[in-house]
């Protein structure tokens, strides 16, 4: 194959597949806009699960408290755009009598700075930690942030959570409103995936440009050998923080992202079983390939839903012995125990370089 | 190719051939109840292939530790190309200027050779994370830099065609040049090898040899520490021996050969006694 038909093979490709992403939601909302939701917390997750990718599958960090930065982001947006903090505090009333309601292309930026700052920030006292007793420190900044907005009942409202919140406007564009153009009609979920979606591309170039730099490189050299990576001038210190960091942004962004969707955030959306859930999607893709993570994230985002829909019927052929959510559960850990048993190193691994034929070397810019 | 290409910018100047490049002096370092340095002198000329050798537990990798920033010293000065320079953090001196294999092998196993050489190119360029975002034409330029260097110096120690496999799969006296080009990589003023031959078969060490000699024919200076006596013997300018962390001996291979404390270190004391 000549390289100019496979290219051409390759635009091919990404053209069907950009349409199918493009047209996806307007059948799947011809069914019913849950189906539309599912896809949309399906893009939530491969954000999240891109972030954690950085931490995890570059620099080999391994991260129990990703979730933390998605409530950073979430409670962000909430308090920014809601009634909350005019309600508390007169001055903020005072000062704003229409109420905060901070725009969403605003609060993007903000909660990636402000979460990439606290990426840093938990980061900071784990340097010296690696493997399981990382993972054992980062598990309980995790819950600490949880446990903190929880108990910070006069800004927060505590585990009653925040309403209220604004959905998402696109260019003066209501999100949660349905619109019709060109005679198409796009339902209020519809409208968001299309958010998401663009925020999903945006991160994947993002994370593609990062892997193939020199940032990329030195993140990996830290993974795989970090005393070799020291002694070729690799400052390892600052190049692990701005892995936490980095991915930390990742978080942030889909928590606003998360909070402008769902107009409710409340501390039962940040558990343990979410940054469990995080890590699983990018081990079982594959560690450190943006395809398999992405794979891993929509399949652990989707599986559970679906499965939803499948053990329904079965839990009324057992006559209601069989409880459908222990079922899905089940399922749900068969299926991860399968997968790992039968490909360790992930779903879609990245491809062994060398071993491929011939002519279809991966060729550097 | 046969030449060593050029340092590029950013990386430090080697001295004149034969002034002194690295100057340590009054090194020690205890481990607890253990003096396993004490009071080491090193003094190794441009161009140099110098020697560090002794018997097992002499103190040499920690020597080497030490000098590389790996182990901090209790006490030491240490100059490198006429320059004082601190040991204290790992990066910082091969910054400096001082470039090391290990004695067991530590590439990056899951990435490409290529890539392994690419990242030896870290501290000598500076494309940072915006850069990269973004490939603006700077980091582009870098990039294609890094990538042609890399494959340059695969050329050099002769793993050219290897290029694309990950690490892991090369061969043990493969992964040891692979090694050494990435060592190169960062354009050190002293590459220092710690026991590069260490598990090598004749043929292997012979390539080796050669490998050594020809970065000393391209004006680089290596210190190396080993065990196999012969090659030390065939390649070295010259020679220090450590033994219980003192330094006993130094000079040309051929007068270490004949010192009687050097013998006494290798030999044992009473080894007159059993011979006739």
């Amino acid at each position: 194959m000549s390289a100019d038909t496979a290219s051409r093979r390759r635009l091919a490709v990404f053209l069907v597949a950009a349409l199918a992403l493009l047209v996806a939601p307007l059948l799947a909302q011809q069914m019913g806009g849950s189906w539309v939701r599912i896809m949309d917390s399906a893009l939530l997750y491969v954000l999240l699960a891109l972030g954690l990718n950085i931490v995890v599958g570059y620099a080999g960090l391994l991260d129990f408290g990703y979730v933390a930065f998605y409530a950073v982001g979430a409670y962000l947006y909430a308090l920014m755009a809601s009634p909350q903090l005019t309600e508390i505090s007169p001055v903020l009333a005072h000062l704003f009598p229409g109420g905060l309601h901070a725009p969403l292309w605003l609060m993007i930026p903000a909660a990636a700075l402000v979460s990439g700052l606290a990426g840093v920030l938990l980061g900071a006292p784990t340097l010296k930690l690696r493997g399981d007793y990382l993972a054992i420190v980062t598990l309980g900044f995790g819950e600490i942030i949880r446990v903190f907005v929880n108990n910070l009942d006069t800004v927060t409202n505590g585990s009653q959570g925040l309403s209220r919140i604004d959905p998402a406007t696109v260019l003066g564009v209501d999100l949660s409103v349905r619109h019709t153009l060109l005679g198409v009609e796009f339902a209020n979920v519809t409208q968001y995936y299309y958010l998401f979606l663009a925020m999903v591309v945006a991160s994947v170039l993002i994370c593609h440009r990062l892997e193939r730099s020199r940032i990329g490189r030195a993140w990996m050299a830290i993974r795989e050998d970090e005393v070799a990576a020291r002694a070729m001038g690799i400052d390892t210190r600052n190049l692990k923080l701005l892995a936490f960091g980095m991915g930390a942004t990742f978080g942030g962004v889909s928590g606003v992202l998360f909070a402008s969707l769902e107009q409710f955030v409340s501390p039962q959306s940040f558990g343990l079983q979410e940054s469990v859930m995080i890590v699983a999607m990018v081990v079982l893709g594959g560690m450190g390939h943006l395809p398999g993570v992405i794979l891993g994230a929509v399949l652990l985002a989707a599986l559970p839903e679906v499965l939803r829909h499948v053990v329904g019927p079965l839990r009324q052929i057992s006559g209601d012995r069989i409880d459908a959510n222990v079922l899905r559960q089940l399922l749900i850990a068969l299926a991860m125990i399968g997968i790992m048993l039968v490909r360790p190193r992930g779903l879609w691994p990245a491809p062994e370089h060398g071993q491929a034929a011939p002519g279809t070397r991966r060729e550097r810019p | 190719m046969s030449v060593l290409p050029e340092p590029a910018g950013g990386a430090p100047r080697a001295p004149q051939a034969g002034a002194p490049l690295l100057d340590v002096s009054g090194v020690s370092k205890r481990f607890g109840g253990l003096q396993a340095l004490s009071e080491v002198n090193l003094r190794i000329a441009t161009g140099q292939v110098y020697g560090l050798i002794g018997p097992n537990g002499a103190g040499k990798t920690t020597f080497f530790n030490v000098l590389t920033g790996l182990y901090t010293p209790d006490a030491g000065t240490f100059l490198l190309g006429g320059t004082p320079y601190q040991p204290v953090a790992v990066h910082k001196v091969a910054r400096a200027g001082i470039a090391r294999t290990f004695q067991n092998i530590r590439l990056f196993p899951e990435m490409t050779a290529l890539e392994n050489v690419m990242v030896g190119r870290h501290a000598r360029t500076r494309s940072g994370l915006l850069g990269a975002v973004f490939r603006t034409a700077a980091f582009r330029a870098e990039e294609a830099a890094i990538a042609a260097r890399a494959r340059e110096l695969l050329d050099y120690v002769g793993i050219g065609a290897y290029a694309p496999y990950r690490a892991r799969t090369l061969s043990y006296g493969d992964q040891r040049r692979l090694e050494i080009a990435r060592a190169l990589a960062t354009e050190p003023l002293l590459l220092a090898l710690d026991e590069p031959a260490a598990g090598m078969n004749a043929t292997e060490k012979t390539v080796l040899r050669g490998l050594i000699d020809r970065i000393r024919g391209d004006g680089r200076t290596v210190l190396l520490i080993e065990h196999d006596v012969k090659l030390v013997m065939g390649l070295c300018d010259r020679v220090t021996v450590l033994d219980q962390g003192k330094p006993i001996a130094e000079g040309t291979p051929a007068e270490v050969q004949r010192n009687e404390a050097v013998i006494e270190a290798y030999l044992g004391a009473n080894h007159r006694a059993v011979s006739p």
